[in-house]
């Protein structure tokens, strides 16, 4: 098991966002978490990832951060570094080998490649977005929680994740509130009401 | 610890790029502390006297380093960045000590124009001051961005700031202030030395747990 929780609860002061939540998640597995706002999903996806203690019950994840993938509401980059300084600064944090290669590759994927050296704050919020992927790939990582990945994306840039998706071997675990479109690659899946 | 070094290295380039660009923090911490010297100048009495002088030159210093720390994670709050930051597999310290590097930076280059205007508006500056200065920078900085990091998850941030900083700032006022004013400031300085090398040891160990709940 890469995930496994037993009566995990989460509570923000008196607010209760998770309560008793069991999950066994298999290595290589694709959990679509699903629910409407405000069920838990994204709690769910940052406990996971660490960033959040569960107020009760345990959670184990048997991933090293540098094996992490995180895809967060916001895009979690520098708006004042362009595109390519952003991604050249988690390449360093992240040891990645053979970076520029690795950035040149991500950023033609994800269509940002004649942008590179423009800033994060000019873009669209679709084209954060995609920004937002290549960090999310970067390092390559076998654990991706990927909360609404298609997220501001038009249809070439959700095709692209999908492509992505479909490519990248690993474990996901994707909070959406739309999962028609993964419905197909999930192997798992966890509703909250 | 070449690793460590690294990270700590690509971190300060970040923020001083960022800085460069955004050009935030570096002209207000300029504007405010030759402003407050001006303040200073025509608010103190004729006749009042070098010492005077020297220790409303602590009073800006701490107040210039106040305002660039308030900002020192501003770039991280508003665009959520510091979650990047901690997954990371880095050292989660060398968010600390890049930010640490890089407001000592943004204080020093302020003092680099503070201190001559010190010597225009009030007396000249000798060796042991700026040994002080140099040596109270250091532990501003310790403190203040691991404070700046503490503060930046609550919603009073501009108020707890202050309030956290300013009691822990008292030692290197008196330290600053003794090193500027006595006949034998080494003992001063040493106190100046032994405070950052306490804060710096405290706040390296335990930024792990003020960035993560």
């Amino acid at each position: 098991m890469i995930i496994r929780a037993r009566g995990v609860a989460k509570r923000f002061g008196t607010k209760r966002v998770l309560e008793g939540l069991d999950l066994d998640v298999e290595r290589g597995s694709f959990l679509l978490v699903t629910g409407p706002n405000g069920s838990g999903k994204t709690t769910l996806l940052r406990l996971v990832a660490g960033l959040l203690v569960p107020t009760s019950g345990e959670l184990d994840v048997d991933a090293e951060r540098s094996g992490l993938g995180f895809l967060a509401h916001e895009p979690l980059v520098y708006r004042e570094l362009t595109a390519l300084e952003n991604l050249q600064l988690f390449a360093r944090l992240y040891r990645v080998p053979e970076a520029r290669e690795r950035i040149g590759m991500l950023l033609e994927r994800f269509g940002l490649w004649n942008v590179r050296n423009e800033r994060a704050g000019s873009f669209s919020r679709g084209m954060l977005q995609r920004l937002a992927l290549c960090r999310t790939f970067l390092h390559a990582p076998s654990l991706l929680l990927l909360d609404e990945p298609y997220n501001a994306l038009d249809g070439a840039g959700a095709e692209l994740l999908d492509r992505e998706l479909a490519a990248h071997a690993g474990t996901y675990v994707v909070a959406t509130h739309e999962p028609q479109r993964l419905t197909p690659l999930a192997t798992q899946r966890l509703a909250f009401t | 610890m070449r690793r460590y070094a690294a990270d700590v290295s690509a971190l300060a380039r970040k923020d001083l790029l960022l800085e460069l660009r955004a050009r935030d923090t570096l002209p207000a911490m300029l504007l405010f502390v030759v402003a407050a010297l001006v303040v200073f100048h025509f608010a103190l009495p004729t006749g009042s006297g070098r010492l005077a002088g020297l220790g409303l030159l602590w009073v800006a210093i701490v107040f210039t380093a106040l305002l660039g720390l308030s900002r020192s994670f501003v770039a991280e709050r508003e665009q959520g960045v510091l979650d990047a930051l901690v997954l990371a597999p880095s050292d989660r310290s060398a968010i600390w000590l890049g930010k640490t590097v890089a407001a000592f930076a943004f204080l020093a280059l302020a003092e680099v124009v503070a201190l001559p205007a010190f010597a225009i508006f009030f007396s000249g500056i000798d060796g042991a001051t700026v040994a002080g200065v140099a040596l109270a920078d250091i532990g501003i900085c310790t403190v203040g961005v691991f404070l700046a990091a503490m503060s930046v998850a609550t919603r009073a941030r501009e108020l707890l700031l202050p309030v956290l900083f300013l009691p822990l700032a008292i030692p290197v006022v008196i330290g600053g202030v003794g090193a500027s004013v006595t006949g034998s400031p080494a003992r001063y300085l040493g106190f100046l030395a032994l405070y950052d090398a306490l804060f710096a040891t405290i706040c390296w160990a335990s930024f792990e747990y003020v960035v993560t709940e």
